[in-house]
């Protein structure tokens, strides 16, 4: 059972109490620390940190390519973390794909992009004859604005965006039910991210999906996301629905995030003074967990800091309705 | 443009690169000013050729490529009559420095960081190794490095990323350059560091009086940073003027486009405005407005005819027909006339930049 859950919405993806070690030698590193969280059907769940908070790696603990060391995650109810059979590994991988922050990087760059989009469909035999993989195929690079002779391409000949496209078709002709996409847009060109995020919001209308959006850029994830949850190193400290984070960012973390997030409007910027997050202010003991302050809004605390949340996020609720 | 303090003079530059027997033409006559002691950030796309357009102040340019047309004045002399390396010293790293955007890549992995900033100072400036060092570390501390003395003689790979862009900033300062160039200094940085970096750098240009040209594709940035924008599309300067000119009174369509389609601007469960298609090839000929292909504004004209700077006023330049006195009125779109109270609304009343 996750903290965050509410009646009318199906849980789809169930993160519960999750860490995730990584061992150097003797050496033991916890990346990630009692992630619990639930992503709902429909919804678009984005993850904000910094490089090197863990947002990547809970994300691959997802999809089964880190271990996790504690917890446990469910998929449709059904446990898809720790040892599985054959079946129901594919059975993962067949549902969840992954698009790529680094569109050059992620595709073969000896493969034509017929196959690239179609290797997925090679590895589970998801055709029943040539004639249907192509249409396939098509189908695909279609959605994303590609074209049939774009096929026999390959990768280096197309630019960012047309990649990240492919990346995109690549993990929809899967016919996934949740898409995990790791900070798709990061490595985009301004005029055509834009493109990208408004082709990722049509698929998620028309094909009824899921997704968890990784991302550092907060402001991207205010307009693309329903909830957000900022973690920082290897710990979620804020989750809450989009909106809400903006109007009512408790934890000192989400605001210095928020704060250091440049805006584009030269009298806001040339007048706002950065705040550096300091974490001593913050208190971590037996009780620190994450609660609940507004409806659906939960923030990492200890018992003795419950006082000081509710007393801040008074102030902030008088300041609004003002 | 106005008769203030230039720096540097750029006049119908034109770059261009062999490609595999094919000539691609990166720069298609740039006139600039950049006047002394200001922000200039020069913003666009990749492929838009703002690198390029600054790496000819210090003659890097990649082997196959070169300045076809035009002078580059700084110092009272013409830089393009420069033919060697040896002169370029004489500018490169001293009068201009440039910062580029990967730390990683730009220090030498199997040097110590004191080295690397000493080797400046004894080059450039002939001090003995020990004032070198002394002044080395100085210079680490101004930069924000603690422990300074400690760290002098530790490696790049023992350094974080924003820690290297610091020592990186460090070793451009070293020769107290009058330009310093910053190639996107932290695009590869978390957004807290890149915060840090960007004070950083304006503190400096304070103290050391530099001139700072700044190339990026964030207009978040821009806007902190900014005293003068460039827009650049396809190799030339569309749109100039002062950074609050730019912003809330942009006239090109191509700066219309790039701020409407920022996502902070986009109204949840509506569609982002995004620019469409893609920028065209600079193998080719263009004829008329570069952009017109992907311009929802565009005049039949645009298909025809090149369009000249009209001036808004006497610091804000656009290249679009859109500012003859014969085009149509245009209303620019919601999303940039509403661009300030927009971003006020984002941010006031307990948002991104309440003090609490």
């Amino acid at each position: 059972m996750s903290t965050n859950e509410v009646k009318d919405k199906e849980v789809l993806v169930s993160v519960e109490h999750v860490d995730v070690t990584f061992t150097n030698g003797r050496k033991k590193f916890r990346a990630v620390t009692d992630a619990n969280f639930d992503i709902y059907r429909g919804e678009t769940f984005a993850l904000v940190g910094e490089s090197g908070s863990g947002k990547t790696t809970i994300a691959r603990a997802i999809i089964r390519l880190n271990e996790i060391s504690a917890g446990e995650i469910k998929f449709q109810g059904k446990r898809i973390s720790g040892k599985l059979t054959k079946e129901d590994r594919q059975w993962v991988v067949r549902n969840i794909q992954m698009i790529f922050q680094d569109p050059a990087a992620s595709l073969n760059e000896r493969a034509t992009i017929d196959y690239c989009v179609s290797e997925g469909l090679y590895n589970f035999k998801l055709y029943e004859n040539e004639e249907d993989r192509e249409r396939k195929v098509d189908w695909a690079l279609q959605q994303v604005g590609l074209l049939p002779e774009h096929k026999s391409r390959y990768p280096h000949e197309f630019s960012g965006g047309q990649r990240q496209r492919i990346g995109i078709a690549r993990a929809l002709i899967m016919e996934p039910s949740f898409i995990i996409a790791d900070e798709p847009i990061s490595a985009l060109d301004v005029s055509i991210r834009a493109q990208v995020l408004n082709l990722m919001n049509k698929f998620k209308k028309e094909n009824d999906l899921t997704y968890m959006f990784i991302a550092h850029d907060l402001s991207v994830v205010r307009y693309f996301a329903d909830r957000i949850a900022v973690i920082h190193l290897g710990r979620i400290v804020e989750i809450a629905p989009a909106v809400e984070l903006f109007q009512y960012p408790l934890h000192p973390y989400t605001n210095s995030l928020l704060q250091a997030v440049p805006m584009p409007d030269p009298e806001i910027e040339k007048a706002k003074k950065i705040v550096p997050y300091d974490a001593s202010h913050e208190v971590l003991d037996d009780t620190s967990r994450l609660r609940e302050v507004r409806p659906g809004h939960f923030v990492f605390m200890a018992d003795s800091e419950v006082e000081k949340y509710r007393t801040k996020l008074e102030e902030m609720e008088r300041t609004v309705s003002e | 443009m106005s008769e203030k303090n230039i720096i540097l003079s750029v006049k119908d530059l034109e770059v261009k690169f062999k490609v595999r027997d094919r000539v691609l033409t990166a720069i298609r006559n740039i006139s600039m000013d950049f006047e002394e002691g200001k922000v200039v950030a020069i913003v666009g796309e990749s492929g838009s050729g703002k690198s390029v357009f600054t790496k000819t102040f210090t003659g890097m340019l990649d082997m196959n490529g070169e300045v076809s047309h035009g002078e580059i004045w700084f110092e009272g002399r013409n830089l393009m009559e420069i033919k060697d390396d040896k002169g370029w010293e004489e500018i490169r790293g001293k009068k201009i420095a440039t910062v580029f955007q990967d730390p990683m890549t730009s220090l030498n992995p199997v040097r110590t960081i004191g080295y690397q900033i000493a080797e400046v100072i004894i080059k450039h400036q002939g001090k003995s190794k020990d004032e070198a060092k002394q002044e080395a570390i100085e210079l680490m501390e101004k930069v924000g490095i603690v422990n300074a003395a400690q760290r002098y003689d530790e490696y790049p790979f023992m350094y974080s990323g924003g820690m290297r862009q610091r020592i990186v900033i460090a070793i451009a300062l070293a020769c107290h350059p009058k330009i310093l160039i910053c190639d996107e200094p932290t695009t590869a940085l978390d957004v807290t560091i890149q915060a840090q970096i960007i004070r950083l750098i304006k503190d400096l240009s304070v103290e050391y009086g530099f001139t700072t040209i700044y190339i990026t594709h964030d207009l978040g940035v821009v806007a902190n940073v900014a005293d003068v924008v460039a827009v650049m599309y396809a190799g030339q300067i569309i749109e100039y003027g002062n950074v609050d000119e730019v912003f809330y009174d942009a006239r090109h369509p191509y700066t219309w486009g790039l701020l409407s389609s920022l996502p902070q601007l986009g109204e949840k469960g509506e569609e982002l405005f995004a620019i469409r298609g893609t920028p065209p090839s600079l193998f080719e000929q263009i004829k008329g407005d570069a952009f017109a292909p992907r311009n929802q504004y565009a005049l039949a004209i645009d298909y025809v005819k090149e369009p000249p700077f009209f001036k808004v006023t006497d610091t804000h330049y656009a290249k679009t027909w859109l500012l003859d006195p014969r085009a149509p009125k245009v209303e620019p779109p919601a999303a940039v006339r509403e661009l300030h109270d927009r971003m006020l609304v984002l941010t006031a009343k307990g948002g991104i930049y309440g003090e609490h």
